[in-house]
């Protein structure tokens, strides 16, 4: 690492390097250690891939994928990338196949990727072809380890790739079971907010629990999340996974915010019908955000729910892939409740829009400062699970699964 | 009402549409639909897929207030305006007016970056309510299903 970026980490968790936000060769290397290493990326969610042949396009960092439904019933992955000469195999979103061929030459792989058939392989006429020597089973698109938990899918591209529940750790497990259980997921909108900023200030705003209700004031004026209400933030033992809770409000005066931008006590909804939530999990918390390394996020905000996929496209872009989700099992009344809650998230989102904002303030803030470092010392230097949100343990989580991974 | 008025006066309202949005005048704009009314923005692959979510999902006149008074007391994003360009509204034949008018949006940055932030279709029905029309639904769709950084002015 050292030879390649020629740069060193402060000791500690508690500063942040910004040129770690800007820097191409530390891209590249994520793309090698972190995407591709022993971790698990999300790829699609089961529902889509209901039938044999039935595929998607994704991505594990920059790495295009497709993701397929084989002809025994199991979910393969591989590499979306022709063997011959390097081009897409899949260009659609989506859709069903019998098998895959690549557009520029004709090559034909089958639904698990392996390479089938080669356009005149002995030529024409007698003449040209591959040479009688070439092996078809030596050549094809690198293919993933794929499972499933909870209808949502999930590939690593490494030999070492954890077993999934064993990776999350029971607590996190819980608490993907708490939201997605065993019902059968609907998807009801899916839409792409294209971030002006690197990927990891993404997913470090996703785990800072500090910020929600101070930038949103949205959660604080309307009591979705503060940090005055219960709840804290679980960190897995490694720091990859978190997942923040916040419980019902006491129903009293709370002063904490007083004085702070994100209280608006005059702020009042005409229309107040997009608050409040339908009990369907039967425990007392409002809003879980969860996310696994390096770039899968679960939300549940009251009864809107949505999986966040990130995308890098570049040391200051980022591709984050908004799933919203139902249940095949919603009432009528439990299925428009969610469409007027999600316009809490999203790229247009009452809370989500400033997400997609803040990133880039970052970005273009340290502009200028490759050798500064960023702070990030709430309740302290650790990243043990903390019954306060008031804290950056999760963010310093983000760090400590990072530095493991990159070998920095 | 022939064909041709019909259509002048739904030209003018797409045009007061307009220029609610871009000269910052929304307060306005929520007085454009029917206390009860649809605004949703949503995409074409969500539309062919038949997902109902939007990016913004508005079943009142009353959430659409809620949408501008958002928008200027709590909602922090970067100052930047919209150019609406709408096309001439395509009639469909309907009890109420139905019409399916292109549109173009072009977004100015507060540091002056321009860009075209989106291109589609709205899909409308407009009624008659004291002599002014109005929406009762407005169904906006977007070509493409990608959100540059944010969307917070209505489209």
């Amino acid at each position: 690492m050292e030879a390649v970026v020629g740069r060193s980490w402060p000791a500690g968790l508690t500063r942040i390097p910004y040129w770690i936000y800007q820097d191409p060769d530390v891209l590249a290397l994520e793309q090698k250690r972190i995407f591709e290493g022993p971790v698990l990326n999300y790829l699609c969610l089961e529902t889509e891939l209901p039938n044999v042949g039935d595929y998607r396009t994704t991505f594990v960092g920059a790495m295009p994928v497709v993701v397929v439904r084989a002809e025994d019933g199991e979910i393969a992955g591989f590499e979306n990338r022709c063997a011959h000469r390097g081009a897409l195999i899949c260009l659609d979103d989506g859709g069903s196949a019998k098998d895959f061929q690549c557009v520029y030459h004709s090559w034909r792989y089958d639904l698990r990727g392996n390479l089938r058939s080669i356009a005149f392989a002995r030529g024409v006429n007698g003449k040209g072809g591959m040479p009688a020597d070439f092996d078809m089973s030596c050549h094809g698109p690198r293919k993933l380890r794929v499972t499933s938990f909870c209808g949502m899918v999930f590939g690593s591209l490494s030999a070492d790739a954890p077993q999934f529940e064993a990776w999350l750790g029971s607590d996190i497990v819980n608490r993907v079971r708490r939201v997605l259980g065993n019902r059968r997921l609907e998807i009801i909108g899916r839409f792409t907010q294209a971030l002006p900023n690197n990927w990891k200030l993404y997913f470090e705003n996703v785990r800072d629990t500090y910020h929600a209700s101070l930038l949103h004031l949205f959660f604080a004026t309307f009591r979705i999340t503060r940090l005055s209400s219960g709840g804290g933030v679980l960190v897995s033992e490694t720091g990859e996974h978190h997942a923040s809770a916040t419980l019902a409000p006491s129903q009293g005066k709370d002063t904490t915010y007083q004085g702070l931008r994100s209280e608006k006590e005059s702020f009042r909804l005409a229309d107040p019908s997009l608050l409040g939530m339908h009990d369907e999990f039967h425990d007392d918390i409002q809003l879980q955000i969860l996310s696994i390394f390096p770039g899968f996020i679960l939300q549940q905000v009251h009864n809107a729910l949505a999986v966040r996929q990130i995308v890098p496209r570049g040391v200051d872009a980022t591709d984050l892939n908004w799933t919203y989700l139902g249940f095949a099992d919603d009432t009528p009344e439990l299925r428009a409740h969610r469409l007027k809650q999600n316009n809490l998230v999203g790229p247009a989102g009452y809370v989500s829009m400033e997400d997609g904002a803040v990133g880039g303030f970052v970005q273009r803030g340290i502009a200028a400062a490759t050798d500064e470092l960023s702070v990030v010392e709430m309740g302290g230097s650790g990243t043990e699970t903390q019954e306060t949100r008031a804290t950056e343990a999760s963010v310093r989580g983000f760090w400590k699964a990072y530095r493991m991974h990159m070998a920095l | 009402m022939s064909g041709a008025e019909t259509l002048f006066r739904l030209a003018a309202l797409n045009a007061d549409y307009a220029i609610c949005i871009d000269a910052d005048r929304l307060e306005d704009w929520p007085g454009l639909f029917l206390e009860q009314c649809i605004y949703k923005i949503t995409s074409a692959e969500n539309r062919r897929r038949g997902y109902a979510a939007g990016l913004v999902y508005a079943d009142s006149r009353a959430m659409l207030i809620d949408r501008v008074a958002s928008l200027s007391e709590a909602n922090i994003y970067e100052r930047q305006s919209y150019r609406h360009i709408v096309g001439m509204p395509s009639l469909r034949p309907g009890g109420d007016i139905v019409a399916e008018t292109p549109f173009l949006v072009v977004r100015t940055m507060r540091d002056g970056r321009m860009d075209l932030f989106a291109a589609g279709v709205y899909l409308d029905r407009v009624r008659d309510e004291g002599g002014a029309l109005r929406f009762a639904e407005r169904i906006v769709v977007c070509d493409s299903s990608r959100i540059d950084t944010l969307l917070a002015i209505p489209l």
